[in-house]
């Protein structure tokens, strides 16, 4: 309850829950979290022990689910959740009222303490990067895609098209972003930290560079000609 | 061969595709959806357009899937 006291402590006073009166046709489960959030004193302390005891579950069961493919565990991986579960606390108090009823508010709920876990995650491979995150090594580019070693001759005048392509056609962000995620493999959450920037904005980058790659690489000839229109 | 495919599909972009902005605002009801076997991917086109091919986006939606079929069984 002391580490809920520190994070109570932090949480706005004011759900914004004023400015948006609970919504006719509210499910039931939904209008008494609402009503519970924008209650005062005790009543209000309640609901946000029970809101940070559910947050910490989800944000828990996150982190196991991600942590074997992260290399996560144990304490670091516990931490990692309390954290995420922490500031998904702060976060909803403060927009509650951006609470629109389109869905359950604890699915509403449950998307930020997943939002924090990525973040967390993303921080901590900038803070324990793999590699450098601006290192530039090209021999990796086949493994990334899975290319088999034994049958080099095959699709080495394709890659080298690719990496002209990359120094001839890709904006400087655009190539520095396309050698992070895809050569060093650095997470993009990682990288958002590192540009200073956000996820929407660098993968807007890499969908551009995408986009220009395939170009060039359909107008010599490496890759069909067909327009990008359906996965 | 596995690494052309592969690479193909990857440089693939789909115009319909909304990027990381809209779709992490309209996750929660996305997977909602989803969850109650609602046809997502003919509702929402550009989301589902999104999530095939952004890993980040990918993977909180399937963590919401996952969190809101758990606790709701």
């Amino acid at each position: 309850m002391g580490r809920l006291g520190s994070i109570v402590a932090m949480v706005p006073g004011d759900s914004g829950v004023e400015q948006t009166p609970v919504a006719a046709g509210l499910d039931p489960d939904s209008a008494e979290w609402l009503r519970g959030l924008a209650d005062v004193g005790p009543r209000r302390e309640a609901a946000l022990a029970r809101l940070h005891e559910m947050l910490l579950r989800i944000a828990q069961g996150e982190a196991r689910r991600r942590g074997p493919r992260l290399q996560l565990t144990g304490p670091e991986l516990d931490d990692l959740a309390y954290q995420a579960a922490a500031d998904a606390l702060i976060a909803i108090t403060g927009k509650l009222g951006q609470f629109r009823g389109e869905s359950r508010f604890t699915t509403w709920a449950y998307k930020f303490a997943i939002f924090e876990v990525s973040a967390k995650i993303g921080r901590h491979f900038w803070r324990h990067p793999s590699v450098p995150l601006d290192a530039e090594d090209w021999d990796r580019l086949p493994g990334r895609f899975g290319f088999d070693p034994a049958q080099e001759a095959e699709w080495r005048d394709l890659l080298a098209a690719l990496r002209r392509a990359v120094d001839e056609v890709l904006t400087v962000r655009q190539r520095r972003v396309f050698v992070a995620l895809v050569l060093n493999g650095v997470p993009l959450d990682t990288l958002v930290i590192e540009m200073a920037s956000n996820r929407n904005a660098i993968y807007k980058t890499m969908f551009d560079a995408r986009r220009k790659l395939r170009a060039a690489l359909a107008a010599n000839g490496y890759l069909s000609d067909d327009c990008s229109r359906r996965s | 061969m596995t690494g052309r495919s592969e690479l193909d599909r990857f440089l693939r972009t789909d115009p319909r595709d909304v990027g990381c902005a809209q779709a992490m605002e309209m996750l929660h009801i996305y997977a909602e959806l989803a969850a109650a076997g609602d046809p997502v991917e003919e509702r929402y086109p550009g989301i589902a357009a999104h999530l095939r091919a952004c890993g980040p986006c990918g993977e909180d939606f399937d963590g919401l899937l996952t969190a809101s079929r758990d606790e709701a069984g």
